[in-house]
């Protein structure tokens, strides 16, 4: 396949993904809005205001990146779990293996999908979030790197999560178990300087952790991780992810018996 | 597409291709095949047989465990992308996403070759009209009928007109006058130079369509031949007999095999040269009247039974084959 052909492709997988989440928005789009709209009036206004400071800033404020960031993380990892799985339930997947689209690809088209809509449900959830506090962006290049960076990374793990998957339970089994806590516990309704030490260092192997500070230092100016520290991580994380999701689509015995 | 049939003849070469389902279970068990371009190929076996294990391997949804396969000259594994930009597959079972739309499924398919969007949307508008789906392309695909979904495989596969078409079971649960006109569409594009080939468990269809056939049976070829060839060794056919008269025991004529279906109906078995009349005078003497006759058409089932005989006469298989009752009639 020419570099043309494949980005033609490329295009038809990304345009499907986006006709899927937009075509089942009651399901994919509508729900992260309430419930981050809830939290919005809940921990921000409710609770926040008796809450009063959090690592210098009022809590809404505080808050308030990591709903956003908990949102794209959310949505880009279940956009691709749950697409790429129901590919390979209906056989639909199929398509692209008849086809000679290579893998990496179908990796890419999928994962694009996948950012588009954390993406597109980060953006509706800032707009939200303006309604409740004054958004202001100390350092754009890092928001919108992170950010962008932080979709792909939990798009391509939905990616992974999918290829093993066996049952729709395999595919709410990580989200539940695994995501859930990372994300309550990975510093985005308070900050880890109010832990212990020895859990602060526990939450320092926290990947999720580097991904809402270095965004809440992207729109505040403030941290509890030191940002070049963060965006390694990221992108070391990122990189190892892509390797290993190439790899099982490349070599992995779950797609072609 | 630019790229051009290495080897223009052959549009598939098979060999020693095996293929081991978990740890011990040999679906193929080393098979040799060739197609020549613009052949129209019947693959025939009963089911479990192994023929869509070897499309399956084909089209690179099965991993193969030993041997390779060539698409007019191109390697799967080494040149993949050429290779399968030569091929258009129609599985057995449905295999699109229900919840997307007829036109969407076709148009995407093409996308996923590289054709560009203006001539992938050209492409599903001619072939969707070719196979009588054109008012049903804005309908979801769940909302098809069953020979509808066949169909819109069908559009699917083409949509970048491969050059050699590959149909698992292609009419399987469509109707008679449905399958009719599937086999003049096939014949058609086949007339236009794509080579096809198709599995069924039909003897019919292959015979109406086909010009060579391989049989397989238990990840094995039993027989690679052409269709007239093939015809020739039936050496034997199963007619019915209608008595006009109840029938109290199934009468016994030397020589013959014969087999009470029920109160005024008979079976007969009969070797190619065995004369019929021998049978008529000695039923008349036993005083059974026959009013009517016809063939039974299982051919298929006694092309088996013959192959399979065949093979053990030769002692190339020592283990008894039972004969495919599981193969439907046509
Ligand atoms: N994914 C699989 N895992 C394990 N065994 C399999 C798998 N797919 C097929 N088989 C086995 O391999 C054998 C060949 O199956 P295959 O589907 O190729 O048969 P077939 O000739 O297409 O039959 P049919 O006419 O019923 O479609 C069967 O015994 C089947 O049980
Ligand atoms: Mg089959």
């Amino acid at each position: 396949m020419s570099p043309q052909q494949q980005f033609i492709a490329f295009k038809t997988l990304v345009r499907k993904e986006i006709r899927r989440f937009t075509r089942i928005w009651v399901q994919t789009l509508i729900p992260p809005v309430i419930t981050m709209a809830l939290y919005f009036v809940i921990f921000g206004s409710l609770i926040g205001r008796r809450i009063g400071e959090m690592g210098g800033l009022d809590y809404m404020s505080f808050v308030v990146p990591g709903l956003i960031m908990m949102a794209v993380i959310n949505n880009s990892y279940s956009n691709v779990v749950s697409s790429f799985y129901s590919a390979k339930f209906t056989k639909s997947i199929e398509e692209l293996q008849v086809s000679p689209t290579p893998n990496y690809i179908i990796m890419l088209g999928y994962v694009c999908g996948g950012c588009l809509r954390g993406l597109l449900v980060g953006l509706i959830v800032t707009l939200i979030s303006m309604l409740f506090t004054d958004l202001q962006v100390h350092n754009l290049f890092v928001t919108a790197s992170v950010v962008f960076l932080t979709a792909f990374l939990f798009s391509l793990a939905g990616m992974i999560n999918a290829i093993f998957a066996n049952s729709f339970d395999d595919i709410s089994i990580i989200p539940t178990f695994v995501l859930t806590p990372m994300t309550y516990l990975g510093g985005v309704f308070y900050s880890i300087d109010l832990l212990p030490e020895f859990w602060q260092g526990v939450s320092q192997l926290n990947p999720i952790l580097y991904m809402v500070n270095a965004f809440r230092y992207g729109l505040l100016g403030v941290s509890d991780v030191n940002i070049g520290v963060a965006f390694a991580g990221i992108i070391g994380f990122l990189l190892v992810l892509l390797a290993y999701c190439l790899f099982l689509l490349e070599h992995g015995k779950k797609l072609r018996n | 597409m630019s790229v051009t049939p290495l080897d223009s003849k052959v549009a598939l070469k098979i060999r020693g291709l095996q293929k081991t389902y978990g740890k011990s279970f040999e679906a193929l068990k080393g098979i040799d095949l060739e197609v020549a371009r613009g052949d129209f190929f019947a693959l025939l076996g009963p089911n479990g047989a192994g023929k869509s294990t070897t499309i399956g391997v084909i089209c690179s949804l099965v991993k193969k465990t030993a041997g390779t396969v060539e698409i007019f000259g191109h390697d799967v594994d080494r040149n993949f992308s050429v290779a399968k930009q030569f091929i258009g597959v129609v599985p057995q079972e449905f295999n699109f996403n229900m919840f997307e739309k007829v036109e969407d499924i076709v148009v995407n398919q093409a996308g996923y070759y590289g054709l560009p969007k203006k001539l992938a949307q050209e492409r599903a508008e001619k072939y969707l009209r070719k196979l009588g789906l054109w008012d049903k392309r804005d309908t979801q695909a769940k909302g098809l009928s069953g020979g509808m979904k066949r169909r819109l495989m069908i559009a699917r596969a083409l949509t970048h007109e491969p050059q050699l078409l590959i149909l698992d079971e292609p009419t399987a649960g469509v109707d008679i006058e449905l399958r009719r006109s599937m086999w003049e569409f096939l014949q058609e594009i086949n007339e236009a130079g794509t080579t096809i080939i198709l599995t069924t468990h039909y003897l019919e269809e292959a015979e109406h369509l086909c010009r060579n056939i391989a049989i397989i049976n238990k990840g094995e070829i039993a027989e690679n031949t052409s269709i007239k060839d093939l015809l020739k060794q039936l050496n034997r056919e199963t007619f019915i007999l209608d008595s006009r008269t109840v029938l109290a025991q199934c009468p016994s004529v030397e020589s013959y095999n014969l087999h009470q279906v029920d109160d005024t109906t008979l079976e007969v078995s009969v070797e190619k040269g065995q004369s019929l009349n021998t049978l008529f005078a000695k039923l008349s003497e036993l005083g059974v009247d026959i009013v009517s006759m016809r063939n039974k058409v299982n051919r298929l089932e006694e092309l088996f039974v013959s192959l399979i005989e065949k093979v053990e006469r030769e002692g190339a298989d020592a283990a008894p084959t039972k004969p495919a009752t599981t193969v439907k009639r046509a």
